[in-house]
C-alpha cells in the first residue's frame, strides 16, 4: 500500500488526477482503518488529509464558518464560537463515538462514509450547510441534502474530495438542535435522530424552519412539510402535533434489530418534538 | 514495498522507526518499540485498551496508521509514572483496587488523565461519560470512577 501524505490543496489535486490506482482518502481514520483491518477495502493507496492546512482548519467569514472535512470532533466542540453558532451540529457531533473516536473522526469524514444513521448529518442539513468539493474541474459546492445517494454512498467522483462543511451567516432569533434515540446513552448508533433549526419573530411566531430526520430512511431527509408546519405559527400544541404527524408521515425506516419500522416512526416524531423545543429554548437563553 | 522511516517523540524521547505503511501505531508501539503496557483489545476503536496520547489528542492507536506519527509528540502509560514515582491516578487505582485483570487499566489511566487535565473538577456523570470508550470486561467501573475522583480531589489540593 502506497501513502501519501500531500500538504498542499495542489499536491492533493495531482494526486487525485492520477487514475493509476485505486486511492483511498484519510481524514480520522476511524471508519476507513475498521474497514481495512477486517479486509472489507484493500486500499492500494491511502491519501491522508490531515496535513493540509485547509482541511484542518475552523474558519468564521462575514458569509458564516467553514469547517475543514479532517477537523476531528474534539477540536469541533471545543471551538467556542462554532459551538455557540451551531449548537445542534455539536449535538450531533458530541454523539459521534468516544472521546477516543471524537479525537480523530471529522464531519467531513462522517459525511462521506454516508452512513444513514450518521448523527452530525441531520444537524448540517437543517442548518443549510453546503458540502465544498474539489475536483480536477475545480470546487462546486453542493447542499448536504443532495450530497449522499444512499448507505455508504456519496456523489464525489474519482477525482473529487470534500475539502470542508460551509455553514451560512447564522439567522437572527435563530437556534438549533439535534437529538437521537439509543437504547444507551453512549457508545451507540442512533434508532432514530432529527436536527432541527428554527428562527422566531418577535412576536414568538416561527419565520424559518428546517428540519431533517435521519436513521429512518437509506439516508438523512429533509422533512419539508414538517417544517411548513411551524413557519408562521407559535409552537403552540396544535402546531406541535401537526409537526410530529408530518415528521412520522415522511419517515420510511426498515426493521432491524435496533428498532422496528413502528417504534421508529413513533420515537421520530417524539424526538422531533423535543428537538424544537430545545432549540426554541435556545434561542429564549440566547 | 520499502518500509516507511518515521520519526516521533514518544514519553519524551525522540524516537525512530521502520513500519510498514498499513501498519497500525499500536502494532508498531507493542511489537516493534516493546512498550506492551498499551493493550490490544478490540482492534475496531470500541474498547479503548489501545488509547495514547496523540499530539495531546485521546485517540486509539488501533485505528491510526503508524505513518501518520511523522513528527507527532505520542505519550503512552509507560512514560505516566515521574522518575520511579507513581502517577496520583495510578496510586488511586491501586488504593481503590480499580482493576481486576488489569488489561483495561492502562487505557483507562491516559483517558483519566487526559479528562483531569482539561477539567481538574469533574462530576461523576462527567468522569462517566468520559470513560465511555474504555470498556472493563472485569466490569469494574464502579471502583475506576471512584479512585478517577479522589485522584483528582487529591490533585486539586
Amino acid at each position: 500500500m502506497d501513502f501519501h501524505s500531500p500538504s498542499t490543496i495542489d499536491e492533493l489535486s495531482s494526486l487525485l488526477s492520477n487514475n493509476s490506482e485505486k486511492k483511498h482518502l484519510l481524514a480520522g481514520g476511524t471508519d476507513l482503518l475498521v474497514q481495512m483491518q477486517s479486509q472489507i477495502i484493500e486500499p492500494t493507496s491511502v491519501i491522508d488529509l490531515k496535513n493540509i492546512s485547509e482541511m484542518m482548519e475552523i474558519k468564521e467569514d462575514t458569509d458564516g464558518f467553514f469547517v475543514g472535512a479532517a477537523v476531528p470532533g474534539m477540536t469541533i466542540i471545543e471551538h467556542q464560537g462554532f459551538s455557540k453558532t451551531w449548537p445542534g451540529v455539536v449535538d450531533g457531533v458530541k454523539l459521534i463515538g468516544s472521546i477516543q473516536i471524537k479525537g480523530r473522526a471529522s464531519m467531513g469524514g462522517n459525511l462521506c462514509n454516508a452512513s444513514p444513521a450518521a448523527d452530525s448529518i441531520p444537524a448540517m442539513i437543517a442548518s443549510d450547510a453546503k458540502a465544498i468539493i474539489l475536483g480536477s474541474k475545480g470546487k462546486r459546492d453542493v447542499l448536504v441534502e443532495d450530497f449522499i445517494l444512499g448507505p455508504g454512498k456519496n456523489i464525489l467522483k474519482s477525482d473529487e474530495v470534500l475539502v470542508g462543511i460551509k455553514f451560512p451567516e447564522k439567522k437572527n432569533n435563530s437556534s438549533g438542535a439535534y437529538l437521537r434515540f439509543t437504547p444507551r446513552t453512549e457508545m451507540d448508533i442512533a434508532v432514530a435522530g432529527v436536527g432541527v433549526n428554527v428562527s422566531i419573530s418577535k412576536n414568538s411566531q416561527i419565520e424559518h424552519a428546517k428540519v431533517s430526520i435521519g436513521a429512518v430512511a437509506e439516508k438523512a431527509l429533509v422533512a419539508e412539510a414538517a417544517a411548513k408546519a411551524l413557519i408562521g405559527k407559535k409552537a403552540d400544541a396544535g402546531t406541535i402535533e401537526k409537526f410530529m404527524s408530518e415528521v412520522r408521515d415522511l419517515a420510511r425506516p426498515i426493521d432491524d434489530k435496533r428498532g422496528t419500522v413502528e417504534f421508529r416512526k413513533q420515537v421520530i416524531g417524539v424526538l422531533a418534538k423535543r428537538a424544537l423545543n430545545i432549540a426554541l429554548e435556545r434561542i429564549n437563553n440566547g | 514495498m520499502a518500509r516507511k522511516h518515521v520519526q516521533t517523540t514518544i514519553n519524551g524521547d525522540e524516537c525512530d522507526f521502520l513500519c510498514e505503511s498499513n501498519e497500525t501505531l499500536l502494532s508498531v508501539i507493542r511489537n516493534q518499540l516493546r512498550l506492551t503496557g498499551t493493550k490490544e483489545g478490540c482492534s475496531t476503536g470500541d474498547c479503548g485498551a489501545c488509547s495514547v496520547m496523540l499530539d495531546s489528542r485521546l485517540v486509539c492507536s488501533c485505528l491510526t496508521l503508524a505513518v501518520e506519527a511523522e513528527g507527532k509528540v505520542i505519550e503512552t502509560i509507560e512514560g505516566m509514572s515521574e522518575d520511579g514515582n507513581l502517577h496520583i491516578l495510578q496510586r488511586k487505582f491501586i488504593e481503590h483496587a480499580a482493576l481486576q485483570c488489569g488489561i483495561c487499566t492502562p487505557g483507562f489511566l491516559i483517558a483519566a488523565k487526559a479528562l483531569l487535565e482539561r477539567n481538574p473538577n469533574p462530576t461523576e456523570t462527567e468522569v462517566r461519560y468520559w470513560l465511555a470508550g474504555n470498556l472493563c470486561r472485569c466490569t469494574g467501573y464502579h471502583k475506576i470512577v471512584e479512585a478517577v475522583m479522589d485522584a483528582a480531589a487529591e490533585m486539586r489540593g
